[in-house]
């Protein structure tokens, strides 16, 4: 019988250490110099067209941010995006796991099915609905005209109100099948005993939901519900590729407008703050749901 | 109301709500295939005609065998798929090697800072790309890899290797230790127990993460848009969504390159159910 334990290399904390170094590198090189650095860049005015800038001015972009209509205008259609978005996706993927948990002919394609959206590239996705959504020829107007709904083809994206509903729209459509997939991965560990007991007792349908269901389900609706929202705030892809941003502004979320000062303007301090901005109001919601997850672990 | 009649309202309750599910979740994407077979004329009739009259494969024809009418958008076409292929999957494979390596120090090995480590790989999931995008693209400039694959991959793996290593856990986590610590009696070094037992007991797990991670890899849009210029390294994504920001594009090939990026991991997705199912409920980070 060998004895390796002897080696060095068999000490925990160094083979943890040593099995970590690719990880370390790679994620910590790439991802977390980055942060420190973009935290760095914050409290500079560097702009990549003039040279000479990138002199320290304190909190200067962040007193900017905070007093720039613009900016804090975009930080509420973030804010609108995700109240609107989160609940409605959550509410209707609760719907589609409970269909989805009964007994039908043909369950296990439809499950397969809730995958789709998705498993869709968040860029066709965005190209998909701007098509639909289209001016001339979209298949929302021929639809709508065709079931006499209304006389004229609309200008969905030309009108504020209409265009950032509808990027709302082509968002829970592609968002919705998580929160289902999420939900009724919970549903299948509820034991159908407790359904059974409540039934002999008398419980009817709607009673059986709402007192056993239900209470069982919020850990997972919470934690679904923090998880959206965090990505509601950071949702970029869509709004570039069916608005830009527009009309007139109506559709640029924090991120487009961090994006546009940073890249369009070329504002790299300015833009910075603002993305440090996000990364707080990010890092608030991720500790609750670090603080839901443990809540739930306990 | 009679048993009978209760169970037939269900059944038709039910069915309704089935059918309309199927419904929402078909009828766009079904749409974009329609469109990519059809002709513009057809296309641009008012009022729209669903259904072409019969298919038209002319551009996926293009993008297959290029011939005539073959233009740099087909090209294009190929030419970021084969970057999309790349870069997806060697930031999947680097990602399975460092994260199984990384969820064996996390599962097996007590060491300082564990949890603040977990803590910070899940922390960084939830970061927007806009707020590291900026000095990213400065170091990838200063390295000499703006525009090439090797960026794509490098900003793919920071996204993807801490849900790989996730999923890992909980896969090395639900495995008995007293099959290593047999090993490990007989001889077998920590690093052979990994490689010679726990690896191969977690194939579905090492399967269900690299699916997972591909799929997301393929799809990801934000930092290939930022850091690459041409042909060398635009992806996919970035090639779809130059078309939409064109005015008075072809609606046909747009369709067709949004079907052909798409198929990927829709049909890697679909086959592969409920390894993906696995992945989102371990993960529950990534929507």
């Amino acid at each position: 019988m060998k004895l390796v334990k002897s080696s060095w290399l068999e000490r925990p904390p160094v083979l943890a250490f040593v099995l970590l170094i690719p990880t370390l590198v790679l994620v910590f090189g790439v991802l977390l110099y980055p942060i420190l650095y973009t935290l760095w860049l914050s409290f500079t005015d560097l702009r990549l067209s003039a040279p000479s800038s990138g002199s320290f001015i304190g909190l200067g972009n962040y007193i900017e941010a905070l007093k720039n209509p613009e900016f804090l205008a975009a930080m509420r259609r973030t804010v609108y995006f995700a109240l609107v978005t989160v609940p409605v996706e959550t509410v209707l993927g609760l719907v589609i796991a409970l269909v989805l948990n009964q007994k039908f002919v043909g369950r296990g394609f439809v499950r397969g099915l809730v995958i789709l959206p998705w498993a869709l590239p968040y860029v066709v996705n965005g190209a998909m609905w701007k098509w639909i959504y289209n001016a001339n020829y979209g298949a929302l107007n021929a639809l709508l005209h065709q079931l006499g709904l209304i006389e004229k083809y609309q200008i969905w994206l030309g009108n504020p109100r209409t265009a950032f509903a509808l990027v709302m729209l082509a968002n829970i459509w592609k968002e919705t099948p998580v929160a289902a997939i999420l939900i009724q991965a919970a549903l299948q560990n509820i034991s159908a005993e407790l359904y059974e007991a409540a039934r002999v007792d008398g419980a009817g349908v709607f009673r059986r939901f709402l007192h056993i269901t239900l209470p069982l389900l919020r850990p997972v609706i919470a934690v679904t519900m923090v998880v959206k929202t965090v990505w509601a705030l950071k949702e970029f892809d869509l709004i570039y590729v069916i608005t830009q941003g527009g009309p007139a502004n109506a559709t640029s979320v924090a991120t487009y407008y961090t994006y546009l000062n940073t890249f369009k303007f070329l504002r790299f301090g300015y833009g910075s703050a603002l993305a440090f901005i996000l990364v707080a109001v990010s890092l608030v919601i991720a500790l609750l749901y670090v603080k839901i997850v443990s809540v739930e672990q306990a | 109301m009679s048993k009978r009649t209760r169970t037939l309202l269900y059944n038709v309750g039910l069915y309704t709500a089935v059918v309309v599910i199927c419904i929402c979740i078909i009828a766009p994407f079904a749409w974009l295939v329609l469109s990519s077979i059809s002709t513009r004329a057809q296309l641009t009739q008012v009022p729209l005609r669903w259904l072409p009259e019969e298919p038209n494969f002319e551009h996926y024809r293009r993008v297959f065998l290029g011939g005539p009418g073959a233009t740099s958008v087909h090209r294009n076409m190929r030419g970021g798929a084969l970057n999309s292929f790349v870069v997806a999957s060697i930031s999947t494979l680097i990602s399975l090697v460092a994260g199984s390596l990384a969820a064996y120090a996390f599962t097996r090995l007590r060491f300082r800072l564990k949890g603040p480590l977990l803590a910070t790989l899940i922390v960084t999931q939830l970061l927007p790309s806009v707020a590291i995008i900026t000095p990213m693209y400065i170091i990838m400039r200063t390295l000499n890899l703006l525009d090439t694959v090797w960026a794509l991959i490098l900003a793919n793996i920071t996204i993807i290797l801490p849900l790989i290593i996730w999923i890992l856990k909980g896969y090395f986590e639900s495995l008995p230790e007293g099959l290593e610590e047999a090993a490990r009696i007989d001889g077998c070094s920590r690093v052979g127990t990994l490689v010679r037992i726990i690896l191969p007991l977690s194939a579905p797990g090492l399967a269900a993460s690299g699916m997972f991670a591909f799929i997301i890899a393929w799809n990801e849009f934000f930092t290939a848009f930022i850091l690459s210029s041409t042909m060398n390294s635009k992806t996919l994504s970035v090639i779809i969504s130059e078309f939409s920001s064109k005015v008075g594009i072809d609606y046909v090939a747009m369709s067709t390159a949004g079907v052909l990026t798409s198929l990927p991991p829709v049909i890697l997705a679909l086959v592969f159910q409920r390894y993906i199912v696995q992945g989102l409920t371990a993960g529950a980070m990534k929507g």
